[in-house]
């Protein structure tokens, strides 16, 4: 199109100077950058959609009942009003449940594949389990815990919600504490190890506090996940109606499964608190996503 | 008092105690020998620079003083090391005991991500230090000169000094333990002129109370902090790959003005190709 008179003065060009940037190049690259701002655009759409619809269909609700969201239980089909106090409890009871499970398991995992392991069968086997463990599908994490927690206790249980997501988590942590790890300079093993400490003494007092910030970002990030998991808690902790007296051996409600049983449900009530449920998932992990993005900008190195 | 240890074909220049006896050590990584048949002794509360080009083995002779090769995988020593006539690498021997006595100053600054008062309480407390933890650090500080600059933000992280800063903790932070022998390897490669002046005060200082092994690639400096200085060369062996090996070794002055090898005259006068 435009080539023909450009080529011609590029090639005028070159004559004065070995080195011209072809006007075909320039436009090749600014067509890139807006096909790039155009994609960038595209994959923004469905995240602004999604906060949108949450927003105009969850706030009003929650505005308008405003403490009493939180504070009642949901109500019997037909009667107006209510909230999903016993949801919100059993969210964070099951995540923290998870956390409690994946956290420990995950950071001495991840010391061992870097510390003592490097590069080993053993730590190669744990590093090929979690990349195997990261791309399990959620539902199958929830079949795993139904087979070894809710058959054994013979009974939904918060406990049972808990295993299926800490399955979830502990990859997570696995991953940012090895990330961590791996960023202490070599240099400051070696003076770890001149100074006349024990591996041990220096993991635990120098190595580990300075990786504490990717710590932190890690188990933030696996509570969002497992804040917002559905499929996983469907046949686990399942859902229940009221408070769960005892969440750890009985049926305990979280918000995913009271979204996911609410939004299909037909009365219109329960679809309202459902998106009120929804819109208090999203600002959860929004939540906690930028309290992870500020810890992570701590680290030491 | 003569050294005891001339029965051997290489004639040791030293005089007075030996802290460190090097016999016959050949250092490999792997199949690789990096270093060849070393006979070298270090002399009691004195300076020795090791000098040679990239490559010789300067760094890797050093690190078995302490057992930092330990750590790598695949190295190996060959030949005998003794500390005050102990074989550092007798089985019994615990390297992590052996890096307590045996201190190290690494070439770059290398703090932990501590503050500047742990850099130097955490040796201590590892090494089961038992007295009074503020005047330890006071005394390592005012040691590597660095008190007066940081004696009012010690709760501050050591990474926030500046490089030479950071090196003068290292330093303290190395003395602290009350080691018996400090290794230095290149302190100063990373320091400015004036750091570098200040560092090589206090090794000048210190070898009143620790006996220092230093490797630098600066004459000038092996000239100004060195009692000893032992010269070392890269070759190529029979199957091609290049070993390190000690060409002389012998008080600094001779080593600079008297040579008596033909490589390190052009080595020390700049004519080294
Ligand atoms: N960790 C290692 N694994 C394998 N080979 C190594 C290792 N460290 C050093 N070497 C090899 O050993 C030889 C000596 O290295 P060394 O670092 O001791 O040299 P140097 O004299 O300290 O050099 P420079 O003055 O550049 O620091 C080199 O050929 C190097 O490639
Ligand atoms: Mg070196």
């Amino acid at each position: 199109m435009t080539s023909s008179p450009n080529s011609a003065n590029s090639k005028g060009q070159s004559a004065v100077s070995q080195y011209s940037v072809a006007p075909q190049r320039q436009f090749f690259g600014n067509f890139m950058t807006g096909l790039v701002l155009f994609c960038v655009a595209l994959a923004l759409l469905p995240l602004a959609s999604i906060l949108f619809m949450v927003l105009s269909q969850g706030l009003s609700r929650l505005l308008q009942d405003f403490p009493s969201v939180f504070t009642q239980l949901p109500p019997p089909p037909l009667v107006d009003g209510g909230g999903f106090r016993n949801a919100i409890v059993g969210t964070i009871i099951t995540s923290l449940l998870g956390a409690l499970i994946s956290v420990p398991v995950g950071i001495m995992a991840a010391i061992y594949t870097v510390e003592f392991g490097q590069g080993n069968r053993i730590s190669q086997f744990v590093r090929f389990c979690t990349n195997v463990l990261s791309g399990v599908p959620s539902i199958i994490a929830g079949l795993f815990a139904y087979g070894i927690v809710v058959l054994a206790m013979g009974t939904f249980s918060a406990t049972a919600g808990g295993v299926a997501l800490s399955v979830l988590m502990a990859p997570i942590v696995i991953r940012t504490t090895e990330e961590g790890l791996k960023s202490i300079p070599r240099d400051v093993r070696q003076a770890i190890v001149g100074i006349g400490a024990t591996n041990f003494q220096g993991i635990f007092s120098v190595i580990l506090p300075a990786v504490l910030p990717f710590i932190a970002t890690g188990v933030t990030l696996a509570l969002a996940r497992a804040a917002g998991e559905t499929a996983p808690l469907l046949f686990t902790a399942l859902f229940n109606q009221y408070d769960a007296r005892n969440p750890l051996r009985e049926p305990t409600a979280t918000l995913s499964v009271l979204i996911y049983n609410y939004a299909i449900s037909p009365f219109r009530n329960q679809n309202e608190l459902a998106w009120a449920a929804a819109l208090i998932v999203v600002l959860l992990i929004l939540g906690i996503s930028v309290i992870s993005r500020s810890l992570t900008s701590r680290k030491v190195y | 008092m003569t050294n005891p240890s001339i029965e051997t074909n290489h004639t040791s220049p030293i005089h007075g105690d030996v802290v460190i006896r090097t016999e016959n050590v050949s250092i490999y990584y792997g199949s690789f020998q990096a270093v060849r048949n070393v006979f070298l002794d270090i002399p009691k509360n004195r300076v020795v620079a090791f000098i040679g080009p990239s490559g010789c083995g300067k760094s890797t002779l050093l690190r078995c003083y302490n057992r930092l090769n330990d750590l790598i995988p695949g190295a190996r020593v060959e030949g005998k090391i003794t500390y005050q006539g102990v074989d550092l690498y007798d089985p019994k021997v615990d390297p992590v005991e052996v890096r307590r006595r045996i201190g190290m100053v690494f070439q770059r600054p290398n703090p932990f991500p501590k503050s500047i008062y742990e850099n130097i309480a955490f040796g201590a407390r590892v090494n089961g230090f038992k007295g009074d933890l503020d005047e330890l650090v006071e005394r390592s500080l005012r040691g590597a000169a660095l008190w007066d600059e940081v004696k009012d933000k010690l709760k501050e992280s050591g990474l926030s000094l500046s490089g030479g800063q950071q090196q003068r903790l290292c330093i303290a932070r190395a003395i602290a333990i009350e080691p018996e022998v400090i290794l230095m390897d290149e302190p100063c490669s990373a320091l400015d002129p004036i750091s570098t002046l200040r560092v090589e005060d206090l090794i000048n200082e210190l070898k009143q109370q620790f006996t220092i092994i230093i490797v630098t690639h600066n004459m000038q400096q092996a000239s100004r902090v060195a009692d000893y200085t032992a010269f070392f060369n890269a070759e190529a062996g029979e199957t091609g790959s290049r070993f390190g090996y000690l060409v002389e070794y012998a008080p600094t002055e001779q080593i600079f003005n008297a040579p008596q090898q033909q490589a390190t005259q052009d080595y020390v006068s700049g004519r080294f190709g």
